[in-house]
Formats: C-alpha cells, structure tokens, sequence
C-alpha cells in the first residue's frame, strides 16, 4: 500500500518569481524509510510542507498537483484528520516548544494529553519515549532552560509519542552530537521495522547511507535521483548538487582515481568498505 | 599574553543548575581551533562567559590580559564576537543589511564607512545577493550567514562561532571553511563549537572535548579521534575511515581519506 503519493506537483511561493518545485512525482510504500537529500534552499521543507497539507491550506502563492495520504487525496481531509495520520517535526528545533509546559516530562506528554489519553497510558507512552531517547536526566528540567541539542530531542520525542504511522521529520539531528544523531537513527530503524512509514530530510549522508532504503535527491525544482540508497550515495555527481558522499564512498572513488587498483564495487556504508578494502591491507 | 584565559570559572544558572564546573584555559590570539562534546556539556555556556553574555560566579575571563568582570558587556564586544547558536537569538533587524550594520552603526563609524563593513561582511559569507531582504525570509542555513557576517563586521580580535555547521550543504560548509581561513589571515583567533567530525578534521588541529561540565581533554585532533575512552564519554564518534582503518587493523591512526589511500599504498 501506498503511505503517500505525489503526483506532479508544481508550487510557486507568492512573492517568487519562479516555482519552486516543479513536476515532483513520487511515492512512498507503507513501511519504507526514504531520506530526501539536496543543497540548501532546494525545496526540502517546502516538500515537506506540501506533504502534510500545509502547502496550499495555509500559503497563498501557485499550487498544481496531488497529494495522497494512504491512497486518499488530501483535499478530502481536514487538518485534524492529517495530523492524525501524519507525525511532523519542524525544522527548527528553536521553536516546536509548546511554551506552556513547566518541565520537558509535561511538554512531551503534552499531545497525549490534548488527545484525551487515559492518565495511565499517558505516563507509560511518556515514560517509554524518554528511555528510549535517553533523556531521563532531563525529565524535570523546564524547556526553555536547555541547550540546542536537548531542545531538538524534546522536540522529536513530542511527535514520536504520538506514535504515527507516517512520520515527517525535517533535519531532527542538526543539532545533536554524534552519539545522540546515531541515536535518532536507531529509533527510525524500530519504527520502520513497526511498518512505519518515514520522510527524513537530512544532511548527515553516512548516517542516510547506513539506515535508509531510498534517497530522494532534489535540485533546480526537479527529483534528480530517486533510487535505492547504496546506488545513489556512490555516485559522484552527487557532490555537485552540494550533496556529500558517505566518507567510506569518497574514500572508494579517490581511491581508484588515484591507484591502478579497481574496486570490486564503490561502498556505501562501513561493512562494505571492510568488504571491499581488506584485500589490499 | 593576547587572547582569552579562563582561570577555574564555574557557572550556574538561575535554577541553580552548575552548567561549567571549575574550567580552565588559554587561547593565543590569532590561534584556531574546535570546541566538541556531548548535549548539554556546557560549550555554549563556556563561550557565552567569554564575551561576558555570561558572567562566572568563581574564577577569572582574562581578554588581552584584562579582567573582564571589570569591563561592561558593551566593552567586552568590542573584543570578542560570538555567534549565537540559535540565529533567533540574535537576529533583530528589519533587513539583512541593518543586521550586518548594527553594530558598525553603534560604533558611531560614518555611513560610508558601514557600508564598507556590510560589503565585506557579507561578500566573505557569500550573502551580498540577500541585503535588501528580512532576514526571516531566508531559510535556516543562509540565516547563520548573515549572523556570522554581523559578528565580522564588528571588527572583534577573536570570534566564536557557535555551531554554524548544523544544517549546512556541502557548499555551505565550503563558503564556512573559506571564511575561518581569511579571519586566521586577518589574524583573528576563530574558536568554533561544532558536531561535525569531518569539519574538525579538516579544518583544526587544536580541539577541546567538554563532557559534563567540564573540559576532559585538548589535544590534537589525531589524539582525539583515536582516544577511545575520551570517544566514548564524550559521545563523539570516530570518523568512518578511522574506523575502517581499526577496522581492518591499520597502523598510524589515519584520520583521513589521504591519509588512508596513502597507508595502502606506500608498500
Ligand atoms: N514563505 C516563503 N516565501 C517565499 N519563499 C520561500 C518561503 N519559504 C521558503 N522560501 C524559498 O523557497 C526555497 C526553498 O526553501 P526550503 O526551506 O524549502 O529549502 P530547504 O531545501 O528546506 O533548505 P534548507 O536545507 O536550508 O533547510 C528557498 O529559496 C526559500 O528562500
Ligand atoms: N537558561 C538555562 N537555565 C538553566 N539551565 C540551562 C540553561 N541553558 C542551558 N542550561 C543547562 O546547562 C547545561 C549546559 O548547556 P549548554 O547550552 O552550555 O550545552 P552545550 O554543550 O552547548 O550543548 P549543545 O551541544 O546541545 O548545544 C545543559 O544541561 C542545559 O540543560
Ligand atoms: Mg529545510
Ligand atoms: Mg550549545
């Protein structure tokens, strides 16, 4: 089944002068992973927005196109019944506070607690979540008293707890440390194997690169790649849409470009590069 | 000694949270260098103490041998520039271009001398294309530049650069690297807080670790990114070639792709 379908989508903001995306066709299977990749100001949280039905309700400027949600077309849905469907985290960590709560327990607590969860449960979701991103030393701080990084984990964690089938989540690591970022991965990796469906728009490729299916590469308004991720994160041209390789990928190509030797195929992610490079060590 | 000294700062937050705990270092002027650790170690905090955002409430911020705690805030920024980590923090202006101006305006320089600054300021960050536009318009990544182009244009000895990798292209981080190599030959010191290991690697030899509260290690980055017990406290991890070399049991401790197609092949 198809978790969501866009089928040539134009969008042009008010006061541009030119679209913004133009002709973007794709769609997503329920229980895919598919990052969507490309320079700054390509159009990734515009997609995004266009996605959840934001882009047109609430932006005036030129929209064309369709988008559906579970094979249903999002102009017979409310936004409640969007919001239920589809799990959003902004882009902006700075931000997706709620500004009402007093501790970071509450705040991510919060949307349960607007949908009527029973207290128990509540608790239990609240609990679980917090375990699972490791933030139970900052489960009575206040949320405005964090740094950058802890912020942007309350931030994910309010929409995880939700529990949504389809997650959309713009740029959830940027802020975040090594250990933490692979942290965020991991819990995507349970979710997808719940038969989850995920959109991640990322810029840390060797992460993309290890975790998900498909990558989605957009500049100039178009979809220039769309193909399985160790397909993708090897190819060169890569780069010069302001995109990076995996450092394991960098490493094949200079690699041939510099040596006589020829690998057996250009790696992606870790275990291949100890694959592919343990003959010549 | 010119630069910044920090002598056994500690510092809490209102709630009584202890953030730095008992800190100390030098920074040479003119030196370059990278500030990592895990969430919530305390980087922002130590930084904000050194342009005097943040005052300790035990120890010493020297700035080119002066007391700060002697200095007004107005005064410390006339030597230390900091770019905040959360460009809402510190973006206030109607237009880009009165953002960079700001702080040239309040100096009291000559309207032509200003626009001198913005020029340069914004043409080293790449953003001359964006002046006339509020700096709200511009998605997350183009707004770091303008702030980063604000803290040069206030001339500041040293500048502290508070996470400007996140978020950021390729491009991006190229324009980023361009700009810490013309402040170091303007004989600026850059201190940069950042996530991105491949950025560290690249770009800075010096780098301190902070892990709760405290700095646990600074040393060079080679010594860092093979110091396993330093990576794992610090949640830092290895860069992916480092670990491929452990990996496949390399010699040399390779912390980067030249480094390891040089290792294979010298034989
Ligand atoms: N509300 C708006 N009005 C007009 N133009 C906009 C608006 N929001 C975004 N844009 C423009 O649309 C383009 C795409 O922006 P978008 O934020 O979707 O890019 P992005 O790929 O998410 O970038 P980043 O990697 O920096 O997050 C940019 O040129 C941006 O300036
Ligand atoms: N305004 C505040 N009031 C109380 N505590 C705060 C405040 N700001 C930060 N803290 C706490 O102080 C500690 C250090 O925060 P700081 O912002 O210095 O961390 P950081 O190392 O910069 O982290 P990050 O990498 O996430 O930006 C954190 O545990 C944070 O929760
Ligand atoms: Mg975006
Ligand atoms: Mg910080």
């Amino acid at each position: 089944m198809k978790a969501l379908e866009v089928r040539n989508v134009t969008y042009k903001y008010p006061i541009a002068r030119t679209n913004v995306l133009e002709n973007i066709s794709f769609s997503v299977n329920k229980g895919e992973f598919v990052a969507i990749v490309g320079k700054n100001g390509c159009g990734k949280t515009t997609l995004c927005n266009i996605l959840r039905g934001f882009i047109p309700s609430f932006h005036q400027g030129k929209f064309a196109g369709t988008v559906l949600i579970n094979e249903k077309n999002i102009k017979q849905m409310s936004m409640g019944e969007i919001a239920v469907a589809i799990g959003f985290v902004f882009q902006n960590p700075f931000i997706q506070v709620s500004g009402i709560k007093h501790s970071v327990f509450n705040e991510v607590a919060y949307g349960l607690e607007n949908l009527g969860i029973d207290r128990e449960e509540m608790i239990g979701r609240t609990e679980q979540i917090l375990k699972d991103l490791k933030m139970n030393d900052l489960r009575d701080k206040h949320p405005v008293e964090l740094s950058g990084g802890q912020r942007q984990r309350v931030a994910l964690a309010s929409v995880l707890v939700m529990d949504p089938d389809i997650l959309i989540i713009d740029e959830p690591t940027s802020q975040l440390d090594p250990q933490s970022t692979e942290k965020v991965f991991e819990i995507i990796r349970l979710l997808k194997e719940r038969n989850k469906t995920i959109i991640l728009v990322e810029h840390k490729i060797d992460l993309i690169s290890e975790y998900a299916d498909r990558v989605i590469l957009i500049d100039d308004k178009r979809i220039v790649f769309d193909d399985l991720t160790q397909k993708v994160l090897v190819n060169k041209k890569v780069l010069s849409y302001g995109v990076n390789l995996p450092q394991v990928a960098k490493l094949g190509i200079k690699f041939e470009e510099q040596t006589d030797f020829r690998l057996d195929y250009i790696p992606s992610v870790l275990t291949d590069a100890i694959n592919v490079f343990k003959k010549y060590v | 000694m010119e630069g910044i000294r920090v002598e056994n700062a500690s510092y809490s937050y209102d709630n009584g949270y202890i953030a730095v705990d008992n800190v100390s270092l030098e920074i040479k002027k003119g030196e370059n260098l990278a500030i990592i650790g895990q969430n919530g170690a305390g980087k922002t905090t130590l930084v904000k103490m050194f342009n005097g955002l943040l005052r300790p409430q035990k120890g010493k911020i020297y700035v080119d041998n002066e007391d700060v705690s002697n200095l007004t805030v107005a005064q410390i920024s006339r030597k230390v520039g900091y770019v905040f980590q959360n460009p809402g923090e510190q973006i206030f202006n109607p237009t880009v271009y009165d953002e960079i101006a700001y702080t040239p305006r309040y100096f009291k320089l000559k309207e032509k001398e200003v626009a001198q600054k913005v020029q340069d300021a914004a043409e080293l960050c790449n953003i001359i294309d964006y002046l006339k536009l509020n700096p709200y318009d511009l998605p997350f990544s183009l707004r770091k530049f303008v702030t980063i182009a604000s803290v040069i244009a206030m001339g500041t000895e040293h500048i502290i650069l508070d996470e400007p990798t996140a978020g950021q292209d390729l491009f991006g981080l190229e324009q980023q690297k361009k700009i810490i190599k013309e402040l170091l030959k303007r004989g600026k010191t850059v201190i940069t807080i950042t996530h991105d290991m491949e950025f560290v690697a690249e770009n800075f030899s010096r780098v301190i670790v902070m892990t709760d509260k405290k700095i646990v290690a600074d040393k060079n980055k080679r010594a860092i990114f093979w110091d396993f017990e330093i990576l794992k406290k610090s949640s830092i991890k290895q860069l992916y070639v480092s670990m491929l070399a452990k990996e496949l049991a390399m010699k040399n401790n390779v912390i980067s792709i030249d480094e390891f197609i040089h290792e294979v092949t010298k034989k």
